[in-house]
């Protein structure tokens, strides 16, 4: 059972195609994992453990009535609790939709269902995905698994550490300033923002919703590169949602290659803030992408320097307007109606009690940020600071096919040491934002752990959008030359839980 | 302010001059919401129209009615618009209750329609032109329903129900520029506007425009500058008056109301007002101090529309005969003034009366009915002509009994009074309360001859040559068979039996 | 560089609905303006002739056709409501409109 665990995505769907093991063995070994573990982790908000066995044996009576089974049919997936679903609470790590159970399935919900993957249940984030450590849920943080007394990247950092810790081969993040990479990053596995525009919002509960895509995450980039095709597509309830066919990225990820490519290094992406083994691992990064036949190509994006500032403009902005409709109106949490006060206290009341530090003083800087007098200088020339990127990265992907970076500046810090200190927090993002603002895919790869403290570090690969097979084909190969390298994954390394 | 503290109108105008804007919500008679695909059907169950996106529930996402956008083009194009070739939504931000997303998706600074206009005649035929701003799209918000107050307001209730099956409905917001220089004619000129408007909504089919039924509201925003002065007055917003003859007491209120307070040396507060339609006066509500801030910005879950030139152009080549063309032809049709055609518009009566011909009335009398007995019953009853419990069909019917002989006019007023009592058809208000004229020669003849054997004096004055005194005979008739007997073939019968012919 | 008052966050709180306790203005009010004066650098390319980009995708004109689709039923619809009444949400009185 141990070993069963340890499976990727791709190896548990061919054994239960080949009949070597059942579904309902693979979602008992999970359901056993978390019940061992979880206590410690705190990876998961909700278990949905019959739930979980029904999908499953639904999965073997259609292998043994001879049905054909998707690529990832019976494999167990820990879904961000941002993802409506019918059949358990959706609390986006707030205590104001604390035991809501939305009546409707999140498009992303639907597509894991249909493809027969078997959903454990839903996993751990900051509040309403804002955050970079998950220490903002309120209910309570997840450890990372390679050091429980340390953050395992947030928002979506229940994902991550179910993923570190083998509670499940693959999860799903959302990425809106790299709650997917960054966690990724900190956990040594696999994490993939996607074009935004590809993976359906409906049904994701909106953070900055010109930002937000939703992800998937894996221990490795084949893995990442299924569960990118299960949930990508168009879908006609969401408005932004791009209308072509998805990139083969299985393909990609079957057939890694960086020969003759050209690897983009952008200059703003290191220098003070950077830790130093963080560094030394991307540099050995390049020297390997190099040595696989990589062209390295030096790049200039000075606009990069405004990313982190326009993000912290643009993201409250819109989620201070996403958040309204938190009124204790229609569901959630409703605080204070003893029947004298009027529905505005009462909203402001629960507001007031329902939302944590973090989504206050983002719902109270966006409200600022839009307010009239202050538009123009602050949303408005933050998204024009969106165009000046969007147009560095065009620059660049004329000259190379894709752009490495260290995912973070820094290795996963302590739980609580950055808990006040939201300029440091938002820190972490350096490195990811840029690719949310112009909307072009990314991912983070493990690269080696820091010489300093032993922690995992990510490799990011950036891609045009639209092209999130090149993610695929360089991350793969990147991937194999360094498990070659290591004799081993990197989350072998992690200390047993 | 009561209506006694009013300055009076004529005295109002002899200072001060009015300008006005006005802006009217029209509700969309689409299918589906704005932004869903929920049904828009009237009268369904509370909350059984409403889906996760128009209830705002978290992870919903709006996608964008084409017919919503359609619609907004083809009223931009006959209001003389431009089209934008890129245009966005935007998010309006404030909280109230009927609100499921706590923000309008509206327009904000890229409206799809602007800088038009319309003519619209007045009833001396005059041709006033009023300034289009602007038309752009939004959506409506739910209803709630006040529990526990006296008479259903929000004031004094304990708390409030809400239905969100209005929520999400596309509504047009139309507003006009500035309407300067009507002087005492501003609320004429404010209710020729929505009348016209209205009948340009409906020729369109986009909307059924029904007042009476929330489908077109108006705004009057009014304010008053000394004459002869430029600078604009503050104003005051009075919010959903809901007929046209209220648009127009409404606009003549504020004016008086204006007048006053400015007359006696006050300052009129920007705040937004309430019509009460008993006695046409506006009260206080909402202070508009500067705290209002609705932090607009484009809506991200949604795209810009961009519609292109050669979809526009389409539109523009397949709008409808314009109302005003077709009251024009309408009224060389009917031979009617331009005076009485505008009187027509204004009731509202232009297609309650081409859907009565069209049933079968000749038009003289369809417009007889509309315009007499109907309209004096609408205006009694504060409501519009469209309002009235009768349909067309029925009005026909009555005009087609009279024309066969069956009803004098008199038996039809009262055959129409009970149709609009609820009685039901024409034909079974007849039956039931026995109106059929009394066409039996021998029974009319019976009581001719008590008439003349019972005023014997009369009758001789006739017999000597006074045919003028006649009248008092057939009315004796008249009294006799309860008024269900031809007048005019009890008269021929007095005159046969006393042997003398009309000179 | 722009200031945030404590008097702001609280215009600003009740904008957003938000009932904050005196300390957590305080607490605000410092954050805030360590933010906003970070942040404010954005404001160097106010003056540029560049486009604003709302959406990260070139996309325009996405609608649908103006056809029903089902409808939650009142149950669901009202499912998650604090409180219900005659098939409707309850909520507390409402100010404001008159
Ligand atoms: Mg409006
Ligand atoms: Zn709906």
């Amino acid at each position: 059972m141990a070993d069963l665990i340890k499976l990727t995505a791709a190896e548990i769907a061919a054994k239960i195609a080949s009949g070597e093991l059942t579904a309902v063995e693979v979602t008992e070994a999970h359901l056993a994992r978390i019940e061992a573990v979880d206590e410690k982790v705190n990876a998961y908000l909700h278990v949905d453990r019959e739930g979980a066995l029904a999908q499953a044996r639904a999965v073997d009576e259609k292998k043994a009535r001879g049905e054909k089974l998707g690529p990832l049919a019976g494999v167990p997936l820990a879904l961000k609790d941002i993802f409506t679903t019918q059949d358990m609470p959706t609390t986006v790590g707030s205590k104001i939709l604390e035991g809501w159970i939305p009546p409707y399935d999140a498009t992303l919900t639907k597509r894991l269902k249909a493809a027969d993957v078997v959903i454990l249940g839903k996993t751990n984030m900051d509040e309403f995905a804002m955050g970079s450590s998950t220490e903002n849920s309120a209910y309570g943080p997840t450890g990372n698994p390679w050091d429980l007394t340390k953050i395992p990247g947030g928002s979506g950092g229940g994902s991550s550490a179910a993923l570190a810790s083998y509670q499940a081969p693959l999860a799903i993040g959302t990425d809106t300033g790299g709650s997917i990479r960054q966690p990724a990053a900190v956990t040594g596995t696999v994490g993939v923002k996607p074009t935004y525009g590809a993976v359906s919002r409906y049904g994701m509960v909106a953070f900055s919703s010109s930002l937000d895509q939703g992800g998937p995450c894996a221990r490795t980039v084949l893995d990442a590169a299924l569960l990118h095709e299960v949930i990508a597509g168009h879908d006609e309830l969401d408005s932004t949602s791009i209308d072509a066919a998805v990139p083969a990225v299985v393909d990609a990820a079957r057939n890694g290659s960086v020969a003759g490519m050209r690897v983009g290094v952008v200059k703003q992406f290191r220098g003070e803030g950077y830790q130093a083994g963080v560094l030394q691992r991307f540099d050995e990064s390049v020297e390997l992408l190099k040595s696989l036949g990589a062209e390295i190509v030096e790049l200039d994006c000075p606009s990069f320097d405004l990313a982190l500032s326009a993000y912290y403009l643009i993201a409250p902005s819109e989620c201070s307007s996403n958040l309204a409709r938190f009124d204790a109106m229609r569901y959630g949490l409703r605080v204070g109606d003893d029947g004298t006060r009027s529905a505005e206290d009462v909203t402001a009341l629960t507001r007031e009690a329902g939302f944590g530090d973090e989504v206050k003083r983002r719902i109270i800087l966006g409200t600022y940020a839009l307010s009239s007098g202050y538009y123009d200088a602050y949303y408005g020339s933050a998204q024009k600071v969106r165009t000046l990127i969007t147009r560095d990265f065009e620059k660049s992907f004329e000259t190379v096919d894709v752009i490495v970076s260290p995912t973070t500046p820094t290795t996963a810090f302590p739980i609580g040491e950055r808990a006040d200190d939201p300029m440091a927090m938002y820190l972490a993002d350096l490195c990811t934002i840029p690719s949310n603002l112009a909307g072009n895919s990314a991912m983070s790869l493990p690269c080696g752990l820091a010489p300093e403290d032993g922690l995992p570090v990510g490799l990011q690969i950036i891609a045009p959008a639209m092209k999130d097979d090149r993610l695929y084909q360089v991350g793969s190969a990147v991937e194999a030359a360094f498990v070659e390298k290591w004799g081993h994954p990197l989350l072998e390394e992690a200390p047993s839980l | 302010m009561t209506v006694t503290d009013l300055v009076s109108y004529e005295d109002a105008l002899a200072a001060y001059d009015p300008v006005m804007g006005l802006e009217v919500h029209v509700e969309l008679g689409t299918k589906t919401k704005m932004f869903c695909g929920c049904a828009t059907t009237l009268g369904a169950d509370a909350n059984a129209q409403t889906c996760p996106t128009c209830l705002g529930l978290p992870g919903s996402l709006p996608v964008v009615n084409a017919i919503g956008v359609e619609s907004a083009i083809k009223i931009g194009l006959a209001l003389n618009c431009s089209i934008a070739e890129w245009c966005r939504f935007a998010r309006k931000n404030y909280f109230y209750p009927d609100m499921p997303k706590n923000f309008q998706t509206s327009q904000y600074d890229e409206p799809i329609a602007f800088d038009g206009y319309l003519d619209v005649q007045l009833e001396d035929g005059e041709v006033f032109r009023v300034q289009i701003e602007r038309a752009h799209m939004e959506e409506d918000t739910g209803k709630s329903t006040h529990v526990g107050g006296a008479t259903g307001r929000i004031h004094g209730a304990s708390h409030s129900l809400l239905d969100y099956n209005r929520a999400g409905i596309p509504l047009i917001e139309i507003v006009t520029k500035p309407i300067e220089g009507a002087g005492e004619r501003a609320p004429e000129v404010a209710k020729a506007y929505v009348a016209e408007l209205r009948e340009l909504i409906k020729a369109l089919g986009v909307s059924e425009a029904r007042m009476e039924m929330g489908q077109m509201r108006c705004d009057v925003n009014l304010s008053l500058r000394p004459n002869g002065t430029e600078k604009l007055g503050t104003r005051s917003e009075t919010k959903n008056v809901n007929s046209l003859r209220s648009v127009e007491r409404a606009a003549r209120f504020e004016i008086q109301r204006h007048a006053a307070v400015l007359s006696s040396g006050g300052t009129i507060v920007q705040e937004t007002r309430h019509f009460h339609e008993e006695d046409g006066s506006t009260t206080a509500g909402r202070i508009k101090d500067n705290a209002e801030d609705y932090r607009y910005f484009p809506e991200p879950d949604l795209v810009p529309v961009a519609p292109a030139r050669e979809w526009v152009e389409e539109l523009r080549g397949a709008l409808p005969e314009l109302p005003r063309l077709r009251r024009n032809r309408l009224r060389e049709e009917w031979g009617v003034s331009a005076h009485d055609m505008q009187s027509i518009l204004n009731a509202g009566a232009v297609d309650l009366i081409v859907a009565t011909t069209e049933a079968g009335a000749d038009s003289a009398s369809a417009r007889k009915w509309w315009m007499g007995e109907l309209a004096r019953r609408a205006n009694e009853d504060g409501v519009d002509l469209a309002a009235l419990p009768i349909t067309p069909v029925q009005v026909a019917r009555v005009a087609a009994l009279v024309a066969e002989g069956s009803l004098n006019d008199k038996l039809a007023r009262q055959t129409i009074e009970g149709v609009l009592a609820g009685e039901g058809d024409p034909d079974t208000v007849v039956e039931k309360r026995g109106l059929k004229v009394v066409s039996d020669e021998g029974a009319l003849g019976s009581a001719v001859d008590e008439a003349i054997a019972g005023n014997a004096a009369i009758a001789d004055k006739i017999r000597g040559g006074k045919v003028a005194a006649a009248g008092a005979l057939v009315g004796a008739v008249m009294k006799a068979t309860r008024g269900q007997a031809d007048a005019a073939r009890v008269r021929e019968l007095i005159l046969e039996r006393l042997g003398v012919t009309e000179g | 560089m722009p200031g945030i008052t404590r008097e702001e966050v609280a215009h600003l709180a009740r904008l957003a609905r938000l009932e904050l306790k005196d300390e957590e203005l305080d607490h605000f009010a410092g954050q805030l303006d360590d933010i906003i004066g970070a942040v404010a650098r954005v404001s160097e390319v106010a003056d540029q002739d560049v486009p604003p980009t709302s959406h990260p995708l070139p996309l325009t004109n996405v609608m649908r056709a103006d056809e029903v689709r089902p409808s939650l039923t009142p149950e669901q619809a009202l499912s998650g409501a604090p409180a219900q009444e005659q098939q409707r949400f309850k909520v507390p009185q409402i100010l404001g409109e008159e």
